[in-house]
């Protein structure tokens, strides 16, 4: 009897606060008439969202132990992740056998490939910051500011002096490491919220910076006519002045999904590059020790480790593969302005670093494929795609609280993995 | 003053605000001795590992530390890791290990200056150069030899925070060896150990002393453990050395058992039962 009464209890506030919220949000419709706004007030709306509220609350309770108990039955990764973790290696080596023909796939067209290389870009900020947060465990709220270092790096060396894309790319990571470490030295010594909002903060000085500084970034204008990378020297367009483009050369006719096609395999290249390195520095001393830093630095202290300069690489390391990838992103676009480097954008990056479980490479490609594509799936729905990219992300949360695929590798083993016999 | 003489704390002294926490202690530790350190609950004897390994500057106070063969360095003005690289190794009381961490990647972190220095600062391990891979290889080798000798070896790949209390105890302590310390500073090694547990930690501190030739300076709070394994006892009370000396001299000092258990003159640290704390 009580059980029912507080089912009741429950369902009646959660529909008087669904009746608040829908009040003002689906109570009242604005129309255009001819001589101007008239409101129309839709009851019928009100009520039938109140009464699914109320409806769904009951039911919810209700079945509250039913749905604990199944919580522990309900799918989770735990099979995928033995097939990973018994093939590794094979399992790796059929994403990349995937991505790389993914052009060549029958029913793969322009617009497939263009977003794949929009879903790698963000792959590899997510490899990058992986370093940040994952391993290091410094909140960075303001990663963008690297990309965007990155990015007007190649496109003022680009626009102004007519450097190639590859010979800037060193040095567009260079100059975002640099940022890097200016940034660092002097917050890396706060902890936790404060280096957040601190690093918050730099994202969007970078970002004011360069909307106002126009004579440097052209302000909001932006930078136009960035060069695009080239194959050897071999150029993507109908006609160049050299006569060297790629189409002339192979003898084949012009065609814009070359440079499409081309632009996806620098961005596959340069994350692969991004998962090599993490992969391999994570088994390297300073890689333990930024894991170590992460779970107890006054016990790395007493061990002998260098607490800044340990954070400090892991922060310059984050902010050069940033750079990399904003490079890449202002030669496949061809323009950058400030409008590309918002604080959503550190958001996104951070959401796929956390929701692929930290430190996890493979759950961060799950998550950027998530978030990129998700949004372009529901372009329909534009108006309720907020909303359902919100509620994905809280059931995620729920159901992954550590993310899809939190499970941390030791960098070194004494046995083969499950048994207890040496080597 | 002995010939190997490792650490001497003179005239420390450590002010919280208004709280003088530690008041003009001196006394020194020496190479292949435990020398513990006693006294009831808030005497100090935390704040002076924390002022020895550069977590606390002192208010006053010089801390010598001299390893045999090199150069004395004073202590009191130096970063925390920069004492570890210079030699003291410690552990806490309440244990800091890294608990998502293998047991095993516990051991080679606290190695990690010299795979640093090994990996040519990360770059030979990227390229993968054997030197690199021989070192590594050592690391190992060092963190078995430890694992071994505290009845860890078969939970090696096992996350650090899985395991039982007492193993995190003893694990804290291998990896503070790993770190090759000349003194290592164990801050109330025995507290929460059972019976058994507290003798087997008797054996390794006394294992250690006598085949590593490095110095011991121990807390701790269970008499049976004091008095039974170390060589030279410092008893603190508020924050003052009330006594210093062996502990058969300690024992008997009226100070002493005044400060473990108020005004009864005639008691008899003796009586207290072994594994009970005071
Ligand atoms: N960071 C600090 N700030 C202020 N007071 C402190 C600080 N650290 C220690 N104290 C004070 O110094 C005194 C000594 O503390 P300490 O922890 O050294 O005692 P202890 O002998 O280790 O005691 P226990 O046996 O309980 O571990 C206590 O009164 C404590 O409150
Ligand atoms: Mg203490």
């Amino acid at each position: 009897m009580t059980a029912v009464f507080t089912a009741f209890k429950e369902a009646g506030l959660a529909s008087l606060v669904a009746f608040l919220l829908a009040l003002p949000l689906i109570g009242f419709r604005t129309n255009t008439t001819g001589t101007g706004l008239n409101f129309e007030f839709r009851w019928e709306a009100l009520v039938v969202s109140v009464v699914i509220v109320f409806v769904g609350r009951c039911v919810l309770t209700s079945t509250r132990g039913l749905w604990q108990q199944s919580r522990l039955h309900l799918p989770s990764f735990g099979y995928l992740r033995s097939v990973i973790d018994r093939r590794r290696v094979s399992f790796a080596v059929i994403v990349v056998l995937v991505a790389l023909l993914f052009p060549f796939m029958p029913e793969v067209d322009r617009r497939a490939i263009d977003l794949a290389t929009l879903v790698l870009i963000y792959v590899m900020l997510g490899w990058g910051l992986n370093i940040v947060v994952g391993l290091a465990g410094l909140l960075d709220l303001g990663y963008v500011a690297f990309y965007a270092v990155g990015a007007y790096t190649f496109a003022l060396l680009g626009t102004v002096y007519d450097w190639s894309f590859w010979g800037c790319l060193p040095i567009a990571g260079a100059v975002a490491a640099m940022f890097g470490v200016l940034l660092g030295y002097p917050v890396l010594r706060l902890r936790g919220d404060y280096l957040a909002i601190v690093t918050l903060g730099f994202g969007e000085i970078i970002r004011v910076v360069l909307t106002n500084w126009v004579a440097l970034s052209g302000g909001p204008n932006g930078i136009a006519g960035i060069p695009r990378p080239t194959l050897f020297g071999l150029e993507f367009t109908r006609r160049t002045r050299e006569g060297h483009s790629f189409h002339e050369y192979f003898d084949l006719p012009f065609s814009g999904d070359h440079r499409i096609t081309f632009l996806y395999y620098v961005i596959l290249i340069l994350a692969l590059v991004t998962n090599v390195f993490v992969l391999r520095i994570r088994k390297l001393p300073i890689g333990r020790a930024w894991e170590a830093l992460r779970e107890d630095e006054i016990a790395c202290r007493s061990l002998g480790i260098n607490p800044v300069n340990t954070k400090l690489s892991a922060f310059a390391l984050g902010a050069m593969f940033g750079g990399l990838a904003g490079a890449f992103f202002a030669s496949r676009n061809g323009f950058i302005s400030p409008e590309s480097f918002t604080f959503i954008e550190s958001a996104i990056i951070l959401s796929i670093v956390v929701l692929g479980g930290m430190g996890s490479q493979i759950g961060i490609v799950l998550a950027a494929a998530a978030l990129i594509l998700l949004p372009e799936a529901l372009r329909e729905f534009s108006e309720y795609r907020m909303l359902v990219f919100g509620l994905a992300m809280v059931l995620v949360m729920l159901w992954r609280p550590r993310g899809l695929l939190a499970h941390r590798k030791p960098t070194l083993t004494l046995y083969p993995s499950g048994s207890r016999t040496l080597k | 003053m002995t010939i190997n003489e490792l650490l001497r704390v003179e005239h420390l002294t450590m002010r919280f605000g208004g709280l003088v926490a530690i008041s003009d202690l001196s006394f020194s530790a020496a190479q292949g001795e435990i020398t513990a350190i006693i006294g009831p609950n808030g005497a100090g004897k935390t704040t002076v590992f924390n002022c020895l390994t550069g977590f606390y500057k002192p208010t006053v106070g010089r801390l010598t530390f001299t390893v045999q063969g090199k150069q004395p360095v004073y202590l009191e003005r130096m970063d925390g890791f920069r004492i570890a690289r210079a030699g003291i190794g410690r552990t806490f009381q309440n244990i800091r290990l890294f608990p998502a961490m293998s047991v095993l990647e516990n051991l080679i972190v606290a190695q990690h200056n010299e795979l640093m220095r090994a990996s040519l600062f990360s770059v030979a391990g990227l390229l993968g150069l054997s030197r690199y891979y021989d070192a590594e290889n050592e690391a190992i080798e060092l963190a078995k030899k430890w694992l071994d000798r505290i009845g860890l070896i078969s939970d090696a790949d096992r996350q650090a925070g899985e395991l039982p209390y007492g193993d995190q105890r003893r694990l804290e302590i291998a990896r503070a060896m790993c770190s090759k310390p000349a003194l290592l500073c164990l801050d109330e090694p025995a507290a929460g150990l059972n019976r058994n547990e507290s003798g087997a930690l008797n054996e390794l501190l006394r294992d250690i002393r006598d085949t590593q030739g490095i110095g011991i300076l121990l807390i701790e709070h269970d008499m049976s453990v004091v008095m039974n394994i170390s060589d030279h006892i410092v008893v603190l009370d508020y924050g003052q050395k009330i006594s210093d000396g062996f502990p058969t001299v300690v024992r008997h000092d009226p100070r002493v058992i005044r400060a473990y258990l108020g005004e009864e003159e005639d008691y008899d640290v003796d009586a207290v039962q072994p594994g009970l704390p005071c």
